[in-house]
């Protein structure tokens, strides 16, 4: 009995340890569920035929996203090897510890920044912004730009119509302005039977929605995150009278042109929207743009896209967008370089962009054929000149929540004014520089 | 049980342990059988109880755990409690309090005075009365986000085809002044049966008799409601109150799901504002001010109740 007894727990020993070195030949890679999720699922299986690691991979949909992998970061959590997190982490990654820094690495691998587009080198890698300190590697390029039914554009009745009513051409807009009267002009109107509404933009209280939205409009307008020579100087740029333009005008494009109960809508609700035909436009990151093209309702022909236009003060677009991390708790991280190392090749990049996920190589988006490979990829390359990003800082978190709340409460829920809301932002990212010991 | 069966019992127990207890008190042995039970209410309540309150008194960020934990003394109590976004959440959470206990106790005890009657299919709709109950509050939410769409929810058409307006014309949650109305009204469908079934167990507890008798005096059926009927069923329904009342407190699937706080603040009850300080913002010691306070006003409220609710079950 004692001899059998003794076999079998060598026998499970032995499993036990057959089982813990499968283990140190799989990766977990975190990102948000979505179509360029997909994509890189695909990507990977090149990656697992090479190396023999096998990938594995944790998806949260996007509102549950920060939630769930901060949490997972901030607890020293072991579930993910492989972080592509969103633009804003970086700060909280490079300071509280949570990513390994990548210098080293891209200098033994010969891998170069100068290589990859100069806005997602800083808005993915950097931190501190401008200096050479590398904490994730570009992974997947995004920005806010536009989709309009190119069919209904370009119908000559509504062409005719819009030309008398405004005096110019029904096209793609060039200044934020001309973007709400072409709204105007959609929203109510009867479409083959049906009532179409002006533009989706992003309305969603409680995750990054609204913010995401807004700023496209604040940037334009004149909204500055801080005095450029003193970056938590607040006063008088987060609440400049440009900046209260560009709020009140979100306001009034949602007022005016939006359709009826889209006061919490983010990047699915106005997909959806869009794809039944209910919207004549739609804000959304540049990620959905594979997507529509191949729909089979509104895609191809049928479909436009065109950058965040200017305002009276600039032109800037929302930077979205990933790097891709090494996790300072994960027990692989030698294999998880490993995957960088393979996902930064520029054949791999390439097939990156073929497969929809938006490559940041250089090689990929410079080649002579890129601007004409996709409808939308010259207006990608035209969104990702103009980015500009949310804070990055560590308490990106402190400072995204108050912005959700003050600009919800003045552009959906009409509480008080645009000075008001951003008077009340101004305030209340003092406090949390002053918590932070920066002020 | 038995001599017997004790005997067996006391013999079972191991002789080194037997020996230890039998030079024991029975003061001691009640102490040694409550003893897991307290040290685990120490560790699971009253600990972090004391841990919070201890927090709630420094800046500590529980996502920077190597940075300098200060004590600031009541620097939190006084930021919560003159921000007046505080007051708005605890106003927005007072209005969802009141107004779904007050419809659920008036439509909870109908539906159980009715049910009560006899009638042919009474165990059947009682099934169905009860059935929202019995889903998932996040499912719940996001069905009802869909019934008030403007453009295709039922909710929006049915109230357009009965008022005759235009059912694209509003939005109950994105509408300021219909939104606080709109969990209200979905918090109250999912939840009435449950005060239904306490109202209905509190009257079927009341003897035939007792109508009977009034019966006799000639009282009119009016009066053996007001006299019998409600008396009677009061400690229940008070029971029924005051586990809405401590549920609703704490409210926080159902209406993340449905407004996600908004639009604005208008439905951001306080466990939502708590959540957000506490694991988005990660301002550990200001939102353990914010959970003492949230502690102090609910465990302060429902003593008062539980006092009310005994003297009424005494009378």
């Amino acid at each position: 009995m004692k001899t059998r007894l003794f076999a079998a727990t060598a026998l499970a020993s032995l499993s036990a340890m057959a089982a813990t070195g499968a283990k140190a030949d799989e990766l977990t890679l975190c990102w948000a569920a979505w179509d360029p999720a997909n994509a890189l699922i695909e990507l990977s299986k090149d990656f697992e035929a090479q190396s023999g690691v096998k990938m594995n991979f944790e998806f949260v949909p996007w509102p549950n996203f920060a939630d769930r992998m901060l949490n997972e970061l901030n607890s020293g959590g072991q579930l993910c090897d492989l972080m592509i997190g969103d633009s804003q982490w970086i700060g909280l990654g490079a300071e509280a510890g949570h990513y390994i820094k990548l210098n080293d690495f891209f200098d033994a691998n010969s891998i170069s920044m100068d290589d990859f587009i100069p806005a997602t080198v800083t808005g993915y890698s950097e931190w501190p912004k401008g200096t050479p300190n590398y904490w994730a590697l570009p992974a997947f390029g995004d920005v806010v730009g536009w989709t309009y039914r190119r069919d209904w554009f370009e119908r000559p009745e509504l062409q005719a119509e819009f030309r008398e009513k405004y005096g110019r051409d029904l096209g793609v807009p060039a200044t934020l302005a001309e973007l709400k009267d072409i709204a105007e002009f959609f929203q109510g109107r009867d479409i083959d039977g049906t009532t179409v509404y002006g533009a989706a933009i992003y309305t969603e209280r409680g995750s990054e929605g609204i913010t995401m939205g807004v700023t496209n409009a604040l940037y334009n307008y004149g909204f500055q995150y801080g005095n450029p020579a003193n970056p938590y100087d607040l006063e008088g740029f987060v609440n400049s009278a440009g900046a209260v333009e560009g709020l009140e005008f979100y306001k009034a494009l949602y007022d005016c042109c939006t359709p009826p109960g889209s006061s919490n809508w983010y990047m699915s609700e106005n997909i959806d929207a869009y794809r039944s035909g209910q919207v004549a436009m739609q804000m959304n990151f540049a990620f959905i743009w594979p997507g529509v093209h191949a729909d089979a309702t509104v895609g191809g022909d049928r479909s436009g896209y065109f950058p965040n236009p200017a305002g009276p003060a600039g032109h800037f677009a929302q930077l979205g967008g990933q790097g891709i991390s090494v996790v300072a708790y994960s027990d692989n991280q030698d294999d998880a370089l490993e995957y960088i190392k393979w996902f930064a090749q520029p054949g791999i990049q390439a097939r990156w962009w073929e497969l929809g996920g938006y490559s940041a190589l250089r090689a990929v988006v410079e080649d002579p054929g890129f601007a004409a490979s996709q409808p939308y990829a010259q207006t990608f390359l035209d969104s990702m000149a103009i980015v500009k990003d949310f804070w990055a800082e560590p308490s990106y978190a402190s400072l995204l929540l108050p912005m959700q709340e003050r600009v919800h409460n003045y552009v959906i829920a009409g509480q008080g004014t645009a000075q008001e809301a951003l008077d009340g932002l101004v305030k209340d990212w003092v406090e949390v520089f002053e918590d932070e010991g920066k002020l | 049980m038995s001599h017997l069966n004790m005997d067996s019992v006391a013999r079972a127990t191991p002789r080194h342990l037997s020996r230890r207890i039998r030079g024991l008190s029975d003061r001691a042995i009640a102490w040694v059988f409550v003893a897991p039970t307290i040290f685990l209410l120490l560790a699971v309540n009253i600990f972090p109880l004391i841990w919070t309150i201890r927090l709630s008194f420094t800046n500590y960020a529980a996502n920077r755990p190597n940075a300098e934990v200060q004590w600031i003394g009541l620097r939190n109590y006084e930021r919560i409690l003159s921000d007046p976004d505080t007051w708005a959440t605890m106003q927005a959470t007072a209005h969802f309090l009141f107004w779904t206990i007050v419809f659920q106790v008036m439509i909870g005890f109908a539906l159980a005075w009715l049910i009560n009657q006899k009638f042919r299919g009474n165990d059947l709709w009682t099934t169905i009365i009860v059935l929202p109950m019995m889903l998932s509050p996040a499912v719940v939410g996001n069905f009802w986000t869909l019934l008030y769409q403007p453009q295709l929810g039922l909710f929006n058409s049915i109230v357009g085809f009965f008022s005759g307006a235009d059912p694209t014309s509003f939005s109950m949650i994105g509408d300021v002044h219909l939104a606080p109305w709109s969990i209200v009204i979905v918090d109250t469908w999912m939840w009435t049966p449950f005060v239904m079934l306490i109202c209905l167990a509190g009257l079927r507890s009341i003897p035939d008799s007792i109508y009977e008798a009034a019966e006799c005096d000639r009282a009119s059926r009016w009066r053996q409601f007001w006299t019998i009927t409600v008396p009677m069923v009061l400690p229940f329904l008070m029971l029924a109150v005051l586990f809405r009342g401590i549920e609703n407190f704490k409210m926080f699937d159902l209406v993340v799901q449905l407004t996600g706080g908004g639009p604005g603040n208008i439905t951001t009850l306080t466990s939502i504002e708590l959540k957000r300080e506490a694991f988005e913002k990660w301002r550990t010691g200001y939102s353990s001010a914010y959970a003492v306070i949230l502690f102090v006003t609910v465990f302060g409220l429902a003593s008062i109740y539980v006092k009310a609710l005994n003297r009424v079950k005494d009378r």
